[in-house]
């Protein structure tokens, strides 16, 4: 394993832990709100949803064409989330 | 770099950096699908087939004699899996929790089937295998849990990603390519992951869904503010029962359980009755968990000394009722006998996925050393820990079932010192694995594991009623699983340990497989 792909390796590895949970807590979170259930049922299932959030963004983190173009990626997702939630919740 | 490439890649290091708890967590939690039938099988001295009627009129009279004025009184009853009565007492100065099944509570007593007191030794029987799955062990619950769970979602990547990583996954269901060092290793690992595949994914999705308050609050945090709230409203607790002091008669049991068995159209797994003996009495009957897929409580409230029904079981709504089968899914409480057996090689089929993960990080790499004879230090750390947790941790848990049948049956904190003589085996299996030469090493441990395991067959044949051919005489088909499985494993852990003590040098002398087919063309 050269130093490259160990570095690049980890720089997705922390952007995929950090930015899936991350994602998933604001998701599951912006879902609680907007699921149309009582409010019991919309926030159990949407943490339930979270985990498979969790999982897509970890993919999407490894797929994207470089380390920066996955940051750009969970920022817009993230900005676009907080924003919704802010919305929803109020 | 390909999408393939990249998802290859996170394949292997989230695998490697949780590949040893992963395999733990799949090995307990595969044995833990006969969590009832350890139980029993750690518990000789409750035979007796269970008797409904004789059980619950004993019950409350033995918990009148050993607990009257008590807070609380607790009756476990046995499913069909599992035998014996457990009676816990809770005191009225004591508001704390209830204490572990079978953890050498003082406050608590077996009956047997038929509802006489029975002296059984203290054991967490096949609940140790079940709380190690999640708990861990010797370290605070709340770290392993969250532990248990970052590897949980690594683990959810991983299979993700290796999915992505197989152009061909419908064809790896028929590949074997034996005796060819990575190629079998790599097929290996691909059958056992593919052919499982729904199990793994549902396994480990449920698995999360269990803890899913603990790991992601978010959801409940931003409807309820916290996520204490959402549980309260999750599980709303019934008012405590108030002590009125004036004396009355509990009515007889039996009845109150008919009538909340005819109500779930379900059977019932234990009773609750607060404040016995007093005019306030209430008795709650709990549904059993086995009853159906969905894991949730249906318990039903009674008025102890009318008899009156005083609740009912709540209605389900949509979203406990996705949570609830989630878990029941997990746990297979539900599983007949035929289930059970599908849940339970899928799980070890896991933990051969974990397993044979592992060990193909190491031959993939072993091939490509510089000097083969003098690996690098990652290498060789990987290498240790690999026979310290594949080898070490079976032998470990046999430890546990080997003290429960020699340590002395009185003594004290017995529970802990089965649990204690799992891990003293298993530091001992580490030092090996360190100290050893590799192939000396895997070819000790896997040896002495199926000698390990042959022995406890053997042995309940000359010390119990349990033995292979007794049960099957008997019918008792749960213990002769027991028997069977013991010999079973024996012979696939002396075929290991055969296999390792005849494989090829790790110098690479084997068969080579090119570069170029590392990774299968298309």
């Amino acid at each position: 394993m050269t130093r490259n792909s160990a570095k690049h390796i980890l720089g997705r590895g922390l952007a995929a832990l950090f930015g899936s949970y991350a994602l998933a807590a604001l998701w599951g979170s912006v879902l609680a709100h907007l699921l149309p259930m009582p409010r019991l049922d919309a926030t159990l299932i949407a943490t339930i949803l979270s985990f498979a959030i969790f999982a897509g963004v970890a993919v999407y983190v490894f797929a994207a064409r470089s380390l920066r173009s996955a940051l750009a990626g969970l920022c817009v997702s993230g900005v676009a989330g907080f924003l919704i939630l802010r919305v929803a919740g109020a | 770099m390909s999408l393939r490439q990249s998802q290859s890649l996170l394949h292997t290091w989230s695998g490697l950096l949780v590949g040893w708890i992963l395999f733990g967590i799949f090995l307990a939690g595969t044995v833990s699908f006969w969590r009832d039938e350890i139980s029993r099988w750690a518990r000789p001295e409750l035979s007796a087939p269970f008797d409904r009627e004789a059980v619950l009129k004993a019950a409350p009279a033995e918990l009148a004699k050993r607990a009257p004025g008590a807070k609380g009184w607790s009756i476990d009853l046995p499913g069909d899996r599992n035998s014996g009565v457990l009676l816990r007492w809770q005191s009225q100065e004591d508001g704390g929790r209830r204490p572990r099944r079978g953890a050498g509570d003082e406050n608590s007593q077996w009956l047997d089937g038929a509802g006489n007191p029975v002296v059984v030794r203290e054991t967490a029987g096949g609940d140790f295998f079940y709380r190690l799955h999640f708990d861990l062990h010797y370290v605070p619950v709340l770290w392993a849990r969250w532990f248990v769970g970052f590897c949980a979602l690594l683990m959810l990547v991983a299979i993700v990603t290796g999915v992505i990583t197989h152009k061909k996954i419908f064809r790896d269901f028929f590949t074997f390519r034996p005796g060819r060092r990575q190629r079998s290793w790599l097929d290996g690992h691909n059958a056992a992951a593919v052919l499982t595949l729904p199990f793994h994914l549902m396994i480990t999705y449920t698995g999360l869904i269990t803890l899913m308050t603990l790991y992601m609050p978010w959801p409940a945090v931003a409807t309820y503010g916290s996520r204490q709230a959402m549980i309260a409203e999750q599980f709303p607790r019934p008012p405590e029962v108030e002590r009125s002091g004036k004396p009355e008669q509990l009515v007889p049991l039996a009845g109150l359980v008919d009538r909340a068995e005819a109500l779930w159209g379900g059977r019932a797994g234990g009773i609750l009755i607060a404040q016995p003996g007093d005019a306030a009495q209430q008795v709650m009957v709990r549904r059993r968990l086995a009853d159906r897929i969905v894991d949730g409580e249906q318990t039903i409230r009674f008025d102890g000394s009318t008899g009156a029904l005083l609740a009912g079981p709540r209605p389900e709504s949509a979203g406990v009722v996705a949570r609830g089968a989630m878990i029941g899914l997990h746990a297979g409480r539900f599983a007949d006998t035929g289930i059970r057996w599908l849940l339970f090689l899928s799980g070890l089929a896991g933990t051969g996925m974990a397993a044979s993960g592992l060990i193909l990080w190491t031959v993939k790499r072993r091939e490509k050393q510089p000097d083969p004879a003098r690996p690098p230090l990652g290498f060789r750390i990987v290498e240790r820990l690999n026979i310290a947790f594949l080898a070490g941790m079976p032998l470990a848990m046999t430890g546990f079932l080997w003290a429960n049948r020699l340590l002395p049956l009185g003594s004290s904190a017995r529970a802990d010192a089965e649990i204690g003589a799992m891990f003293q085996l298993w530091a001992v299996a580490i030092i090996v694995a360190i100290l050893a030469p590799t192939r000396l090493a895997w070819t000790m441990l896997l040896g002495a594991t199926a000698v390990s395991l042959a022995g406890l067959a053997i042995a309940d044949g000359l010390l119990t009623a349990n033995g292979l051919p007794a049960s099957i005489a008997r019918g008792d088909w749960g213990m002769a699983a027991m028997g069977a499985g013991f010999l079973a494993f024996a012979l696939l852990f002396a075929w290991l340990a055969r296999h390792a003590a005849h494989r090829s040098q790790p110098a690479g002398r084997g068969r080579r497989v090119p570069q170029s087919a590392a990774v299968p063309a298309e």
